[in-house]
């Protein structure tokens, strides 16, 4: 086989980025095709039908469901104040009533004859989404969202934790094996997004919210520190709605692992500049993974008619990032890619690729499966 | 299908899991149906390719390349066959796009609500939560789960019919209450099936027909002592397609490609398991482990069923596997040590790196470690689900009555089962077939004599759609080329204290060769029994061990042989317990790993 696909994390300094923005339930969009968006716009907004009491008015007033209509004093469609009588019998003629208040404001949903239940619905929540980043609206999605795109550097990181936050870049490690500690972090950092090199410690993670920080970028992190920052074990990777008021993005893996060069290369020479990061991570179906993106600044129209190009095949003379033990981390040059399975190991047969070590310049047989491609 | 069946020699099948896309070429040499050669790509479900056929034509590219002929022109599979290029029909399973999420409802949990949950199962789905009236929540606490779930469908049973119609209308009322949202795409509405009470059918029509895609079938429980799954079924798996698939990135282009609707991946394998079973006489119970889910199979008496683990599996589950079972009952099956920290690091590596494959040995054992409680915590939730219908009312004799048997007891009998069959990457492609005799036996426990089979390539969804076009041709790869044969494990049920008498076997090959052996408690033995081999066989267990027939008492029967042969496990049943000390534990460790002839570097794991 000339070649393999080998899908990989994007690192590339500069590339057209698209966003799409979409609401969870139809509505409104409130910005047109060709605006011009700040990360913090509005740009398109719903609301979020309010959570429902279900009041089972037969009950508290001791009626057939099918007579439920006859002492209903509100009907479908109606508002209400909590506390407000929905329904009511009398006796004695008239001078004993049994009322039935309605247990929160709300609207009344449906009364059902069958059941005699009512359904009231609380009022609805409101839900904006915002632009995130830096652009130029390329698309409306109706009722639905919209398409930002912008130009600049995105990197896409292994794992994350949070949603999205935009703030300053600060570097704050002096080389990808940089360990972020507690003691490189104070308040200045406040509101900005902090740049480690190989790992987060639980520390560092905790000064960092006393700081007041809005996110930090490294290559590693400890399994036994994520579970204590988030408090219990994680089962399957879906991140980005924890409320930790900061959000991690790692580009490498779980471990003190460098970040890879060119990474730390590119944010070292974003730092100073608006990024925006988002730490959602879904390794399941549809695979989600955490982003950083730094717009360029004075966007112009034309900069972004360019599509984003993938590419995926692997070839000799392309490079490597090495991602499972021996040699996890370390970025390698493709030499050959055989085609006939070989032996490793464990025993099994597999299809191999063929390394030079980056650093080492030592050569080494490994799975195909265990490598993926970093975009020169 | 655009050609006639008996004109069909070569067919590409596909199956699309959520880690990679596995495709196989069949084809007719001399008058039958053989497998050619498998090619595999990352299933490309992931930005920036968001597009399911991607994946697919990847793994076709490999293996035009690996049978150095030509089935694709321009990113499209020629069809029909001309010469040596093409193919005639293509086919494909999926579980990419996370498979089909439901959640079912019913009246009563163990009633109509498992039955629910045995439908949607049945019909390859996930069953993410079962509502029903009496599941202890609040009407508030169900109608948030629903908001939040966002399933893909949902099923509404409940009531038998001609019953009470008002329960199964407080369910729809919660329903129409909670409004969801189908997880992919919010432009189509929530497909649900409702298999209840049919007096009831007007009512939930009036509550949910307008909000979402309502669709009516038969009642799944009609009586107490019935249940009628199968167009609950039918309705489930035609719904997946025309409205969910249709969401998912790329499949709209699959489905136009194929020339038979895709299946779910967990219905075609249950297809292929039940042909099988009926047509062996046998009491089967199937196992597929994959990436995110653990699919456990069985048909006892008759009756099949089918359960999904959703969150066991060895890759993007496979934390999950880690935080349900425990370091201690995952380092149990491990014959060397290793800090707690650069573990729990590795298996998350794993479950973020999910198409990376083990290369060090260590690393291997350590993943069907995690296999072994995978498949043993999805055991575990099949037996519970696997039951005779609860709630029905049994005439009891005398005899039942001081037996106090309740309904509803598992069907799942260890001792009636004649094959366990494992399909799923770690136990079709570990690196010798006797590590997946071994992890079978670890996790399933068998009891008295049961043959050991494995899919080996991991070819059952694929021969499953298969079996809905071409019978013929998904029966004769399956015999010579599908089901491996590992051999016949001999397992009595007792405990005793280590070297004690436990078994006799006396063993007669057909060349007329007889082995005759003792083998003490906390062993594993080993007997060469080639494939396609039987032997007749007497086993006596000694007091206080059962093979069946009662304690002490013999069973004799014929066995047949396999990559492995015949293993005479005398390591204890009910319980199955490894030593508590650390020592002796790894020590007894290395001696079955030796018997069993595991691991290449034996035992030289330190």
């Amino acid at each position: 086989m000339a070649n393999a696909y080998t899908p990989g994390l994007k690192v590339s300094e500069s590339t057209v980025i698209s966003k799409e923005r979409r609401l969870p339930l139809i509505g409104d969009v409130l910005v047109n095709k060709g605006s011009r968006v700040k990360h913090s716009d509005v740009v398109a907004k719903t609301e979020l039908p309010g959570n429902v009491e279900l009041v089972n008015v037969v009950n508290k007033l001791s009626i057939d469901p099918k007579e439920i209509k006859d002492f209903m004093l509100l009907k479908e469609g109606d508002r209400v104040k909590k506390g407000e009588s929905i329904a009511q019998s009398s006796s004695f003629f008239g001078m004993f009533t049994t009322p039935c208040p309605a247990p929160c404001d709300g609207t009344i949903e449906s009364i059902s004859c069958a059941t005699g239940q009512v359904v009231l619905r609380q009022n609805p929540t409101p839900v904006e989404v915002l632009s995130f980043i830096d652009g130029i609206v390329d698309e409306i999605i109706p009722k639905e969202g919209v398409v930002v795109k912008t130009i600049g550097t995105y990197i896409q990181g292994i794992f994350g934790v949070g949603g999205e936050t935009v703030g300053e870049l600060v570097m704050v490690a002096s080389s990808p094996s940089t360990v972020l500690e507690e003691g490189m972090i104070n308040d200045t950092q406040a509101g900005k997004i902090i740049v480690g090199g190989a790992l987060i410690t639980a520390a560092a993670i905790k000064k960092a919210q006393a700081c007041k920080v809005k996110g930090i970028i490294a290559g590693g992190i400890d399994d036994e520190t994520l579970k204590n920052f988030l408090g219990y074990d994680l089962g399957v990777a879906i991140t980005g709605n924890e409320n930790k008021g900061i959000t991690l993005v790692v580009t490498e893996g779980f471990g003190n692992i460098n970040m890879a060069g060119k990474t730390f290369e590119l944010l070292k020479n974003n730092n100073g500049k608006k990024t925006s990061i988002n730490g959602a991570t879904q390794i399941r179906a549809g695979v989600i993974r955490p982003e950083i993106i730094i717009p360029k600044e004075n966007l112009k129209e034309s900069d972004i008619s360019t599509p984003p190009e993938a590419n995926l095949l692997m070839d000799v003379g392309c490079v490597v990032r090495i991602i499972r033990v021996p040699h996890f981390g370390s970025i390698a040059e493709v030499t050959a890619l055989p085609t006939e399975p070989h032996e490793i190991e464990t025993g099994a047969k597999v299809r191999v690729v063929e390394v030079k070590i980056e650093h080492t310049g030592e050569k080494f047989t490994l799975p195909r499966a265990n490598v993926e491609l970093i975009e020169k | 299908m655009h050609i006639p069946k008996e004109k069909i020699t070569s067919i590409l099948a596909t199956d699309c899991g959520s880690t990679t896309t596995k495709a196989i070429l069949i084809e007719k040499v001399d008058g039958v149906f053989r497998l050619v050669k498998r090619g595999e790509a990352p299933t490309t479900v992931e930005a920036p390719i968001e597009d399911v056929t991607q994946g697919v034509l990847n793994a076709i590219t490999e293996l035009e390349e690996l049978v150095h002929r030509k089935i694709l022109d321009n990113g499209e599979i020629i069809k029909p066959r001309k010469g040596d290029k093409g193919v005639d029909i293509y086919i494909s399973t999926s579980s990419a796009g996370g498979g089909l999420q439901m959640m079912v409802a019913g009246v009563v949990k163990s009633m109509t609500g498992e039955s629910a949950q045995r439908a949607a199962l049945g019909a390859g789905a996930i069953v993410m939560d079962v509502i029903a009236t009496n599941d202890g929540r609040l009407p508030h606490e169900e109608i948030e789960r629903i908001r939040h779930l966002r399933p893909d469908m949902i099923l509404l049973a409940g009531g038998i019919d001609g019953g009470t119609t008002e329960h199964v209308a407080k369910l729809a009322e919660l329903i129409a209450a909670a409004d969801p949202k189908p997880r992919l795409g919010i432009s189509y509405q929530l497909p649900i099936v409702y298999a209840g009470n049919n007096m009831a059918a007007g009512l939930v029509e009036e509550r949910l027909g307008k909000k979402t895609a309502l669709d009516i079938t038969d009642n799944l429980r009609p009586t107490l002592e019935t249940e009628n799954l199968m167009p609950a079924r039918h309705k489930i798996q035609a719904l997946f397609l025309h409205h969910v698939m249709q969401q998912a990135p790329g499949y709209n282009k699959l489905m136009k490609m194929t020339d038979v609707d895709i299946m779910p991946t967990p219905g075609a394998v249950g297809d292929i398991m039940q042909v099988i079973a009926k047509q062996k006489g046998m009491q089967v119970v199937g196992a597929d482990i994959g990436g995110a889910t653990t699919d456990v199979f069985s048909v006892f008496q008759g009756i099949y069923n089918k359960t999904v683990s959703a969150n066991y599996g060895m890759s993007y589950s496979i934390s999950n596997v880690f935080v349900d079972a425990g370091l201690d009952n995952i380092m149990r099956w491990v014959p060397f040590t290793m800090d707690e920290r650069d573990l729990r690091n590795r298996i998350k590596n794993k479950m973020i790196r999910p198409t990376t494959i083990p290369y060090l040995l260590k690393e291997l054992i350590v993943e069907q470690a995690v296999a072994r409680e995978a498949l043993r915590l999805s055991f575990d939730q099949h037996k519970a689900l696997a039951v005779g219908l609860k709630g029905v009312q049994k005439e009891r004799t005398i005899g039942d009555a001081l037996t106090q048997e309740d309904s509803g007891e598992s069907l799942v009998n260890l001792m009636r089962l004649n094959m366990l069959i494992g399909s799923g990457g770690v136990l079709s492609h570990a690196p010798r077939r006797q590590q997946t005799a071994m992890m079978l036996m670890d996790s399933f426990l068998p009891e008295g004599i049961t043959q050991l089979t494995v899919d080996s390539i991991f070819m059952m969804p694929q021969l499953g759609v298969l079996a809905k076009v071409h019978p013929e041709a998904a029966l004769q790869v399956f015999e010579k080329d599908c089901l491996i044969y590992l051999g016949t494990c001999i397992a009595p049920i007792g405990i005793a204290k280590e070297g004690k008498p436990c078994v006799n076997v006396k063993l007669k090959k057909q060349n007329g060769h007889e082995v005759d052996i003792d083998v003490p408690f906390g062993q594993i033995h080993v007997m060469g029994l080639p494939v396609g081999e039987t032997a007749e066989i007497t086993v006596t267990p000694m007091r206080g061990f059962d093979m069946g027939e009662g304690y002490g008492a013999p069973v004799r029967g014929t066995v047949h042989g396999g990559t492995t042969g015949v293993i005479i496990d005398t390591r204890g049943r009910r319980p199955f317990e490894l030593p508590k000390d650390n020592a002796k534990r790894v020590e007894k460790l290395l001696e079955w790993i030796k018997a069993m002839d595991l691991y290449p570097k034996y035992p030289k794991f330190e």
